[in-house]
């Protein structure tokens, strides 16, 4: 086990640096000054070339990647071009509407996609499991933004339920941030919620019809016994699999969600340092985004092992 | 006895509750479209951030009204010398900046010499370089001496640019800023709101709003859901033109449709050929139907202008008739000048829709005279990279939202190319000239020369739909600059 968590880390360190250089190396040729961004149109240029020297624009790339490398390794992300803050304060004050976001929406669509999953796959071919399989094929095909504004049209403005966006941040109370998180939370889970239980059936079906399954049946035991004890263990590699593809999905992919809910998360964060130019914000964005793929991915593996002993060898 | 008392306990508590019934709401929730980078105008030019603190955090020695005229601000009155170059401010008494430092003519020193710094970062810089020096007479008094004459000099310090700061708190207004208006900065929520408090200790007429919290909402679909919610009390830059009738039939909402000072323009490379020839320009102004553009891209919302001057201006000539649509005279101009043949040109759009609703537009318009437009959308930081500084465009769709900018096109090596002599010499006396009815008329020379040379394709003035709850007034519906203005809202009940 040790050998193969160590293993897995060296590796994850070295996707890490080489990551760090591709994504400084890539910013770094996309057009844009950020200096004349900030000042626009109508400043002059000796006061644009004032603010570049200020923000440090005018040392030689490998400088940059130098000592912006040696601040990451000590915890100094650097400061924002545009908001003029540290990064790590604007990161963290979005990362607290994102992970929980991600996480809510992974629950829900855990909660309604494995029982849904499990349902069908023990009545497969009846009307149950035609329903249920027609309901995720929808699930799958309709865009998250679109179901989203059409919560917000039956839950905020026909119903006055919830809020139809925004943050009132987690000093306003754990209710109304949770109020606040909820429909954003359906919206992403649901598209999520029809491929995961999609996956469980039919991790299920291949199971159940595994020759083990036929012995545990032919000694005797019940049918749910059966599909609990033995065949569920069973079919979960594949669909850990798939839930730790979403996670960094769902962290990641937010953009389009919090713009529709105009929540201040990570996915607003890079789009609109991406839009300004404020590059520093989206090298450290991206270096967190790749830094959690990589250890969701790494909890993914020793989730196999737990569930596999046959895997813990390796 | 007591039966009076009792009477008149009664008395008094139902006039207790009957005022508090009465009291009306002084709490506010805006929607705004963008997040200001920062909070310091006098260091960025988004309009974002004089949107939010312009009238109401910082203030300057003059500030412009809802129609666009110059008032007193921290300057109670001025004086100017017979040869317009000396001006002398008389500053407000007991004014506090809102971290309890007295404000005096030090602070007006200390501002206007550090916008005109060597290293400045002023987006504006431009607006002082007139000024030769700034002296202190006494506490409340400052005399600015000009290197010479200049017009709209007053107008300039009325600019969110322009505003009066502290040096103990300049450093530091990006994120905390510290002006003298009637609300204080109080919280910034990154990425979500910026909220800010009625300044109990404001020197002038007090606000009726505690509160005002502006809200960020980029995505029109999501800005429509927030005003039908109620989240949102007023919008007044509303970013989805296409909910205009469900809005203006709900009678919670008043909408209003306002001015802005934003020229959009078709900008066209005059350095390059076959753009240098004003005959293709003017076969492009011929070719362009402005009203088209106003329906299928601003969903009708708009006016439209024949030269760079924005239409509720005093001295606006309107001159939308010197080229009016007709494709035949555009093709005959295009013969004149041997490009019978058709030409293939780029057309870079940027984000805004106006720009990539409108390039659309004008692509099918042109290619009716042979001008085959491949549209090239950009992202603003591209746009500025690719067309304002490195010149590298044909055509390229742009709204220039400063107050007042004709003088762009005097500019040296700005980024459309354009140069003519004549029309430089009408702006360096238009500099120079106070008389109020003689810059008129150099204003409309002005209009003329950039219409005859067809310089650019003038396409619509911008337009700003205002959406606030029907319950609220004193907002401003037309906007003569970049602002906000919350220092007269109030709700009526």
């Amino acid at each position: 086990m040790m050998p193969f968590l160590l293993k897995r880390i060296g590796t994850g360190a070295i996707t890490l640096l080489l990551a760090s250089i591709v994504v400084f190396a890539m910013l770094d040729v996309v057009p844009g000054d950020p200096a004349r961004m900030m000042l626009g149109m109508n400043a002059t240029e000796d006061a644009v070339q004032a603010l570049r020297e200020q923000m440090g624009l005018n040392q030689p790339l490998i400088m940059r990647y130098m000592s912006w490398l040696g601040g990451f390794l000590v915890g100094d992300l650097g400061r924002s071009y545009t908001y003029s803050v540290p990064v790590s304060q604007l990161v963290a004050e979005r990362a607290v509407v994102s992970l929980p976001l991600a996480l809510l929406a992974l629950f829900l669509s855990t909660a309604i996609a494995i029982p849904v999953g499990l349902y069908s796959a023990s009545h497969r071919g009846k009307a149950a499991d035609t329903i249920a399989m027609g309901a995720s094929q929808l699930g799958v095909a309709i865009p998250n933004f679109w179901f989203a504004l059409l919560l917000v049209y039956v839950f905020a403005i026909a119903l006055r339920l919830l809020p139809a966006g925004g943050f009132p941040g987690w000093t306003a109370g754990t209710w109304p941030a949770l109020k606040a998180l909820f429909l954003p939370a359906i919206a992403l889970a649901l598209p999520q919620a029809a491929i995961l239980a999609r996956v469980t059936r039919s991790a299920l079906l291949d199971v159940l019809g595994e020759d083990f399954v036929r012995t545990a049946r032919a000694k005797g035991l019940s049918r749910n016994t059966v599909l609990w004890r033995h065949a569920l263990r069973n079919a979960l590699i594949p669909v850990f699999t798939i839930l730790g593809l979403q996670f960094s999905f769902l962290l990641a992919g937010t953009i389009i969600i919090e713009n529709v809910f105009y929540l201040p998360g990570l996915g607003r964060l890079i789009f609109q340092a991406i839009t300004q130019r404020d590059l520093i914000v989206v090298e450290s964005v991206v270096m967190l985004l790749v830094a959690t793929v990589i250890v969701v991915n790494l909890l993914v593996d020793l989730s196999y092992a737990a569930i596999d002993p046959r895997l813990r060898g390796t | 006895m007591s039966g009076v008392k009792t009477l008149l306990a009664v008395g008094a508590l139902l006039l207790a509750t009957s005022s508090a019934a009465m009291a009306a709401r002084t709490d506010l929730v805006l929607g705004v479209v963008l997040e200001p980078p920062h909070l310091d105008p006098t260091a960025g030019a988004a309009a974002a951030i004089d949107e939010i603190v312009y009238s109401n955090v910082f203030e300057g020695l003059t500030r412009i009204d809802e129609t666009g005229t110059v008032q007193p601000a921290l300057a109670e009155s001025w004086t100017i010398s017979d040869d317009e170059k000396v001006y002398t401010f008389k500053l407000h008494g007991g004014v506090k900046f809102h971290d309890g430092t007295t404000f005096d003519a030090e602070d007006v020193k200390f501002s206007l010499d550090r916008a005109r710094a060597e290293n400045s970062t002023n987006a504006q810089k431009a607006l002082f370089s007139a000024i030769e020096n700034v002296e202190l007479v006494d506490p409340a008094t400052v005399k600015v001496t000009l290197k010479q004459p200049q017009g709209a000099f007053l107008y300039n310090m009325g600019w969110g640019d322009a505003v009066i700061v502290a040096p103990e708190s300049a450093e530091t207004n990006k994120e905390k800023p510290v002006g003298t208006g009637p609300f204080r900065f109080a919280d910034w929520a990154r990425g979500s709101s910026i909220t800010i408090t009625r300044n109990p200790e404001y020197w002038g007429t007090p606000v009726a709003l505690d509160k005002a919290e502006f809200r960020i909402i980029p995505d029109p679909a999501a800005a429509t859901a927030a005003v039908l919610s109620g989240d949102v009390q007023a919008f007044p830059f509303f970013p989805a033109p296409e909910a205009r009738a469900q809005l203006e039939a709900d009678p919670r909402f008043k909408v209003t449709i306002g001015t802005t000072e934003g020229e959009t323009i078709l900008s066209i490379n005059n350095k390059k050929p076959p753009f240098n020839n004003v005959k293709v320009r003017q076969a492009i102004s011929y070719a362009i139907d402005r009203q088209a553009v106003i329906d299928g891209a601003m969903f009708g919302l708009g006016t439209p202008i024949g030269s760079h001057f924005a239409p509720h201006n005093p001295a606006y000539v309107d001159m939308t008739g010197a080229y009016p649509h007709d494709v035949e005279k555009a093709k005959a101009l295009m013969h004149e000048a041997g490009l019978q043949d058709g030409i293939k040109v780029t057309l870079k759009l940027p984000p805004p829709q106006y720009a990539r609703r409108g390039g659309e537009i004008i692509a099918a318009q042109l290619r009716k005279i042979g001008i085959d437009c491949e549209i090239v959308p950009v992202e603003w930081a591209d746009w500025l990279q690719q067309v304002f500084k490195d010149k590298n465009f044909d055509l390229t769709i742009v709204s220039h939202t400063e107050p007042n900018d004709i003088d762009i096109y005097s500019r040296k090596d700005y980024y459309f190319g354009y140069d003519n002599p004549n029309f430089d010499k009408l702006i360096e006396e238009l500099n120079i000239t106070s008389d109020e009815a003689a810059r008129k008329d150099l204003y409309g020379k002005a209009q003329k020369i950039l219409s005859d040379d067809a310089v650019v394709g003038f396409l619509f003035e911008l337009a700003r739909m205002n959406v606030w709850d029907a319950n609220i007034e004193g907002y401003w519906v037309n906007a003569p600059i970049q602002a906000n203005d919350l220092t007269k809202v109030r709700w009526k009940q």
